[in-house]
């Protein structure tokens, strides 16, 4: 069962950008993409810990912005050949409003 | 809809290449047959050398998996040969009369080794050096024999010597012509390399015709004899004189060859439905051997299969590099010269060191080097760039040296390196995993190498040696890109040149704009084109395009340098570097309110706090109300002056009043890349303007103002512009060469990168010698400026940027 927490209002994540929700799970990064699909990671990097939020987000990736890792938004993983996972959580819009899942 | 049937003949790199760039832009437009004469699928050919020296085995070469066929859905035939085509009823026939239709037909057959007709060519122990089993062969014969005779003194035939040497048999290479590799080497670099491959014990007979090989009653070869009547005892003979493109297949269906089969610029055989690739090709009258033109084809063959119809081939020029482990060699274009060119030459026999370099008309157009090969992709760039090299004539030929290539003990020449030496000082990567990473993963260009390893992927200035270390380990397979013709990035096939051009021509004044016109291949770009096509829109069409926020890397939206742990540095402007009791007092104030754990003096002149929160930054700025300092930026970083005339006794111009004036004009100019200016008031030039994008230097008379210095990654003295007389004059001549700097630079490349690809020549005539058109430089940067504002500024700030949200 997925424990939906309400944490922002979609039009408040600029498009190809994000935004950072602070819990106790640690900072989770919001994206949304081109698409107005909004996906959310553990703002962490697999590779140094790197902030994912900060990075340039470009059709459904994020660059890292310390070393230029390039991370899937849907699943975490890092695009090949580099290896490694940021934690993904579900997300869901509902009535303009983003809720996140930290189950 | 039915797919298309592909058919390819031939599984070898070409053809393989082929269908890897096709299935990169059109993974589903076909159903993909491969037919494949040998028991493999498709391995790296340029490696059978090291499998014959011993130095990496068969499994290490194999470039494509059976695995990767099947989750490609290629269906693959391996050991069937196609014996007959059916043009008529699109159908290809294999020996055991398998049968396979197809719409489209991609020959890939390769070329076949010369064997010389002489009596004796069919004896057992008589044998070629093409692919892997000729490869066993060799290793095998090893064993059992002693004496090896490998007939072709050129590239092949060298290898496979040195491999047979190294497997313990005595080798002699007869070769018919007076010096070995003449169609790579000059006679000087050709005794050389025979001088030390002798000295590892190869023996050499040159301007020897074979008569006729010598066997036993066993059919088994036991000599070989020449033309002057001398003999030797040969238990092995390897003919390695040369290749002929592999064409039967193709002429018995009665597709026009002429010493290949003859295609077009698009790959096209006479055939429409019929392509053809790689060595068995005959392009424009050439037939190419090597790998680099190939994966040209390759790439030109896919866009047309792929059915984009705008890829041309237009043939290649190749470079040489010999794969014998501890010789150093490079041959490229046209080395041998004639009346109409000029050589500039560096011999010393002694160091082992020899260097021709052949200009006409003020170009390189050829290159042979023997024993110091690290400008070897240096000169061969030069060369494919066509670039008029007069300005650097005179050291030219010492090579691409930069005093301040650091990071790996100065080690110039990869090939002398330990494997245990570090390459790359910024990713930690030594000669052996990037070695060990090219030939097990098959990377044959610098692009690869950076993924894979990361050497070269952060600051470059190893480039040079991962280059060397990518061709002594390809050898002629790797091609360094063309500067001239590479595009921005994976997503578009445009130069930057073409890119900035159609953004002021067609007035395209946004990124979705620009990537809709130009046909870019993702939906909104990657990491690297966007912040450089946000760069090109706003520096073309300054007020009317908008900045988009989210194609600048975060430094530049957020305006504070990220650091390692996710926090941000502040770095405030002091104008000159000049600052006072009440700026100083008010950073002081804030190091306290704000907790900040480290103040460092910067290089710069100025003061940098660190470790910063986000969320911060905006009440940081407020607090210290002095303007932005752009450390983050690519922008006009700092102004470093000396103190000058006001103080100074020796000084003879204003120079921080000079700096001040300099820095209130350009604080919000934007650029290509960072821009350290310095002015120093005397000659002494304590600000150090000697390694700065503008440098400025007072004399008694005026000011000397000098261009495209650079004090970081690579060490470069600026050069002298112009004198000028008054500080007005430093102003607009300054403005208007940063001008010129920012309409025509390639994203990301320093003023030092932009002069030295347009040279000053053409500085000078732009900024020095056109009054009017520096003025119009002057005047459109001062334009753009006037409407940019300070980041910093609480009304320009998007606090979404800074606000983190919780649960």
């Amino acid at each position: 069962m997925n424990n939906w927490l309400k944490v922002s209002n979609a039009a408040d994540i600029p498009q190809l950008g994000s935004r950072v929700v602070t819990t106790q799970a640690g900072n989770i990064a919001l994206f949304k993409t081109a698409d107005n699909e909004i996906f959310a990671l553990l703002d962490k990097c697999p590779h140094k810990g790197g902030p994912l939020s900060q990075g340039i987000v470009f059709g459904k990736k994020v660059a890292c912005p310390l070393h230029n890792w390039n991370i899937c938004l849907d699943d975490g993983n890092a695009v090949a050949p580099d290896v490694g996972c940021a934690r993904s959580f579900p997300v869901k819009v509902e009535g303009g409003a983003v809720f996140l899942s930290l189950t | 809809m039915k797919k298309m049937k592909l058919v390819m003949v031939g599984n070898g790199m070409a053809g393989v290449r082929t269908l890897e760039e096709l299935i990169k832009l059109e993974p589903d437009l076909y159903d993909m047959t491969v037919f494949g004469a040998e028991p493999y699928p498709n391995y790296n050919r340029i490696m059978l050398s090291p499998v014959l020296a011993g130095e990496q085995g068969i499994q290490d070469i194999i470039l494509n998996s059976v695995e990767w066929y099947t989750e490609n859905k290629i269906t693959l035939y391996m050991n069937k040969k196609i014996v007959k085509i059916d043009r008529k009823n699109k159908v290809v026939i294999t020996e055991d009369g398998t049968a396979a239709e197809y719409d489209r037909l991609l020959l890939a057959t390769g070329s076949n080794p010369f064997i010389l007709p002489v009596p004796g060519k069919d004896l057992q122990g008589v044998i070629c050096y093409r692919d892997i089993q000729d490869t066993n062969a060799m290793i095998d014969a090893a064993t059992k024999y002693k004496h090896a005779v490998v007939i072709g003194g050129g590239l092949l035939g060298l290898e496979a010597a040195n491999g047979l040497a190294l497997r313990g048999m005595d080798v002699t290479v007869v070769h018919i012509m007076p010096w070995l590799m003449e169609r790579q080497l000059d006679k000087n670099s050709a005794f050389m390399l025979q001088a030390s491959l002798e000295a590892k014990g190869l023996k050499f007979m040159l301007e020897k015709h074979t008569q006729e090989l010598v066997g036993d009653a066993q059919g088994r070869v036991t000599a070989i004899k020449f033309k002057d009547g001398s003999e030797l005892p040969a238990d092995l003979v390897v003919m390695a004189v040369g290749i002929r493109p592999n064409t039967s297949l193709a002429e018995s269906a009665g597709i026009h060859c002429n010493r290949g089969i003859v295609v077009n610029d698009t790959m096209q055989t006479y055939d429409p439905s019929i392509y053809a690739v790689g060595e068995c090709v005959s392009h424009r009258g050439t037939a190419y051997g090597l790998v680099a033109p190939l994966f040209d084809m390759a790439k030109v063959c896919a866009n047309h299969l792929a059915r984009m119809g705008i890829a041309r081939y237009q043939g290649s020029v190749t470079s040489t590099k010999l794969k014998v482990t501890g010789v150093d060699l490079f041959s490229a274009g046209d080395f041998t010269g004639n009346e109409h060119t000029e050589d500039i030459v560096l011999h010393d026999t002694a160091g082992g060191v020899y260097k021709k370099l052949v200009v006409k008309d003020d170009k390189l157009i050829g290159a042979v080097m023997y024993g110091d090969t690290t400008d070897g992709s240096w000169y061969f760039q030069m060369i494919r760039d066509g670039k008029n090299i007069s300005e650097i004539r005179d050291h030219l030929m010492f090579g691409q040296s930069h005093l301040g290539n650091t990071g790996h003990q100065g080690q110039s020449s990869a090939a002398a390196m330990p494997d245990t030496m570090e390459v790359c000082g910024c990713n930690g990567v030594c000669k052996g995993t990037i070695v060990k990473a090219i030939k097990e993963k098959g990377l044959f260009s610098l692009e690869d190498v950076r993924k894979h390893t990361k050497a070269s992927s952060s600051c470059g200035s190893c480039t040079g040696l991962v280059e060397q270390l990518l061709a002594s380990t390809v050898g002629g397979a790797y091609t360094p890109t063309l500067s001239a013709t590479k595009p921005m990035c994976g997503c578009t096939d445009l130069t930057h040149e073409q890119v900035r051009k159609q953004i002021t021509e067609q007035s395209l004044i946004s990124i979705p704009q620009v990537m809709k016109v130009l046909q870019w291949n993702t939906p909104n770009g990657c990491a690297s084109c966007r912040p450089g096509l946000n760069y090109y829109v706003l520096c073309a069409h300054p007020r009317i395009a908008k900045d988009d926020p989210q194609s600048r890397y975060i430094n530049e939206r957020a305006h504070a340098n990220i650091q390692k742990d996710g926090t941000f540095s502040v770095v405030p402007r002091m104008f000159g570097g000049v600052t006072t009791a009440k700026d100083l007092r008010r950073i002081a104030d804030v190091a306290d309110k704000y907790n900040i754990p480290t103040v460092k003096v910067t290089g710069g002149q100025r003061i940098d706090l660190f470790g910063v929160k986000k969320e911060d930054l905006p009440k940081v700025w407020a607090d210290l109300d002095m303007p932005s300092g752009h450390a983050y930026a690519k922008a006009l970083r700092t102004v470093k002056t000396c103190v000058g005339s006001e103080w100074c006794r020796f000084g003879v111009q204003d120079s921080t009043q000079m700096g001040i004036d300099l820095e209130k004009m350009l604080w919000k100019m934007y650029a290509p890349h960072k821009v350290k200016i310095a002015v120093s008031g005397c000659p002494r030039n304590c600000a150090e303007s000697g390694i700065k994008d503008v440098g400025v230097i007072g004399v008694d008379s005026g000011w000397e103002i000098y261009v495209a210095g650079n004090g970081g990654i690579k060490t470069v003295v600026a050069q002298f512009l112009v004198k000028l007389k008054t500080p007005e004059e430093v102003l607009e001549y300054s403005a208007a060469f940063l001008q010129l700097y920012r309409e025509e630079a390639r994203y990301l490349d320093r003023t030092v990168h932009y002069v030295e690809r347009v040279g000053l020549e053409y500085i000078k005539q732009k900024v020095v010698m056109d009054a009017a058109n520096r003025g119009a430089l002057y005047e459109r940067l001062l334009y753009t400026m006037a409407d940019t504002v300070d980041p910093w500024k609480k009304e320009n700030v998007d606090m979404r940027e800074f606000e983190m949200l919780s649960t």
